[in-house]
């Protein structure tokens, strides 16, 4: 009987043993990156808590994986927990990384709304908060990182002027009208087109959707003959149009934004002309990087936009 | 004598023996801080175990638990918001957890279905119902001017004690008084035992039944209108999975799940061993891939331990 009790007790700790010496190597690192980084030797001292929305999803393990990399060459000890897209898990995560007291913490939040109270939890912590992709819609941020959706819709543009040649007849469908993607991505656009001969003939919202990103290019075609080109504020309504505008037999550029994998396969076969993607490896790193101003007092601007970029074929 | 006393309290030695060994390798681990924290992060799995314990004894199962904390919470936070009284909404929403426990019993006892069955349709009408409530979209307590009072319940506190803390405690006392004390409770344990000698001897086991799924909705409600508390937000997926936690902890507090044996302080402790889990791998930088991995074998040597202690 106690024998059993003191086995059970001895395989659990070999099991925390084994984790703690098994997958928390990251503790050891700084000693590594100690040479590079002398004039930073506190370095050892700065944790920094990343808490990821869900690592379920390419696209934060990415951004998960740069921050880490980056973290690294820096020299800081990073912790990374996952939300598995349940705010009750991620209020969780964060009053962990206080008691854990560390220095710094980046949030990339399940929710805009659900994240606010443990944004607050960690201002009454006195711990700074950065968050990432997704804004916080309440507490303290000492700034936010996300794609330029602004430059996106104007990198679109510029691609479009380029093969119409600086002249044309182009649509422009948008996304669900009020949504920051779809203002972003349409101010951008039209700042890129303004001083050229393209006119936008039509502009429909399609509310970010494949089938009625079809129906709404199927209508502008029996209105207007002539189109040279698409711009769809995403790749769903990007899709849809293409489909829309092969079923009337036509040749026009589509181009699309999120290069989704569907996008880039039709881009890769010659449909789609081109999508614009966003960089989660520079939101990753460059959020490490405002935690390390953060960390040491300097100053960090409200916003910080990553660049997107152009896929082609 | 000192046997009886192992076998007795033998899931809190090892809670103990666990915490100690965890706090050897991390100095944020046994801190007041860490344990109010802990005690926090565990309240809304324990207070949906202290309920699904009930469940398990009469050798049930609720799976609709997370269905009905998502449900009730967002009935809950759009009445704050709508500007109703924090008290008016609070009680609606358990109303609504309860009656959609009671249902569970009515199909269960009337209509001679399996728990597992029956819940699984209630936990998949609810979640269908949480969706066209919510619209798919989060709600948010907003400005209203309730905001600010519903947000105390689940992340308040009293003497320094965060809120959540108190709202467990007083779940499982009266959930331990109700089981150990009361006529109620000594009926569960006999229906989990032998449901056919518990009939035969005049009890009429589908009240007891269609009560016990009314206790875990009325808990899973209170659960969910901690958790919305606790984000200000209701969540259309929130509590997807939770019915695992819940059971796992029931499991781990050594109720069996053929029903009859067991008690709602072992599921204090089993919650309160998956709760530490958690936050002692988050402590201790484990990647997460890991962590759910870890979470599993514990539960799986916990319980292979206990079944060989038997």
């Amino acid at each position: 009987m106690k024998m059993r009790k003191m086995l059970s007790v001895l395989l659990i700790g070999i099991l925390v043993i084994g984790i703690i010496s098994g997958c928390s190597n990251s503790e050891e690192k700084p000693a590594t990156t100690d040479e590079p980084n002398k004039e930073t030797g506190d370095n050892k001292d700065v944790k920094i808590g990343l808490v990821v929305s869900t690592l379920n999803n390419p696209f934060f393990v990415t951004m998960k994986e740069a921050a880490e990399e980056k973290a690294k060459e820096l020299g800081y000890e990073i912790i990374v927990l996952d939300s598995q897209d349940d705010p009750g898990k991620e209020i969780s995560n964060v009053e962990d990384l206080i008691t854990k007291k560390v220095s710094v913490i980046l949030i990339n939040p399940t929710d805009s709304d659900a994240v606010a109270n443990a944004v607050t939890a960690a201002n009454d912590a006195d711990i700074p908060v950065i968050t990432l992709d997704r804004v916080a819609n309440g507490g303290e941020v000492a700034t936010h990182i996300a794609s330029d959706n602004v430059a996106g819709g104007e990198m679109a543009g510029k691609f479009i002027i380029e093969q119409l040649e600086g002249k044309g007849k182009v649509v422009e469908i948008e996304g669900i009208p009020g949504a920051s993607a779809a203002i972003d991505r349409g101010e951008g656009f039209n700042k890129a087109i303004k001083e050229t001969d393209i006119e936008v003939v039509a502009k429909q919202p399609a509310d970010f959707n494949r089938t009625k990103g079809l129906e709404v290019m199927e209508n502008i075609l029996q209105s207007h003959a002539e189109i040279d080109a698409i711009f769809a504020h995403n790749d769903e309504m990007a899709l849809g149009a293409l489909e829309a505008v092969k079923g009337a037999g036509k040749n026009i550029v589509v181009v699309g934004f999120d290069a989704t994998d569907d996008a880039v396969k039709s881009v890769e076969n010659g449909e789609m002309a081109a999508t614009v993607a966003q960089q989660p490896e520079k939101i990753g790193a460059l959020g490490v990087e405002a935690a390390e101003k953060v960390v040491k007092g300097e100053k960090v601007e409200e916003f910080i936009p990553v660049d997107l970029k152009l896929i082609t074929e | 004598m000192n046997r009886e006393f192992f076998k007795k309290y033998k899931s809190i030695i090892g809670l103990i023996l666990f915490s100690i060994i965890i706090s050897i390798f991390n100095k944020d681990f046994l801190t007041v801080n860490n344990i109010l924290n802990i005690l926090r992060q565990t309240s809304i799995n324990s207070i949906i175990a202290a309920g699904m314990t009930f469940v398990v004894l009469t050798g049930g199962i609720d799976l609709s638990v997370g269905s009905i904390l998502a449900f009730s919470g967002a009935v809950c936070i759009s009445m704050v918001s709508a500007g109703f009284s924090v008290f008016l909404a609070v009680i609606v929403a358990l109303i609504i957890g309860s009656i959609i426990g009671i249902l569970n019993g009515i199909f269960i006892s009337k209509g001679k279905l399996q728990p597992f069955i029956a819940t699984l349709a209630t936990m998949t009408i609810v979640r269908g119902a949480t969706l066209v409530f919510t619209d798919g979209r989060p709600i948010t307590s907003g400005g209203s001017k309730g905001a600010q009072a519903f947000r105390n319940i689940g992340a308040g506190y009293f003497l320094k004690i965060p809120i959540p803390i108190y709202i467990m405690v007083i779940v499982f006392l009266l959930s331990y008084y109700l089981l150990k004390h009361m006529k109620f409770g000594r009926y569960v344990y006999s229906l989990g035992g032998n449901e056919e000698a518990t009939k035969l001897s005049g009890i009429n086991v589908d009240k007891v039944k269609i009560f016990v799924y009314g206790i875990s909705g009325f808990l899973a409600a209170l659960a969910g209108i901690v958790m919305t508390s606790r984000l200000s937000s209701a969540q259309p997926n929130a509590g997807v999975g939770y019915e695992l936690d819940a059971i796992a902890s029931v499991v781990l507090g050594g109720t069996s799940l053929t029903g009859g044996v067991g008690s709602v302080l072992g599921t204090i402790v089993g919650a309160l061993i998956i709760g530490i889990i958690n936050n002692a791998l988050n402590l201790m930088n484990v990647s997460s891939y890991y962590q759910t991995m870890v979470k599993g074998i514990v539960i799986l040597l916990a319980v292979l331990l206990d079944r060989k202690n038997d």
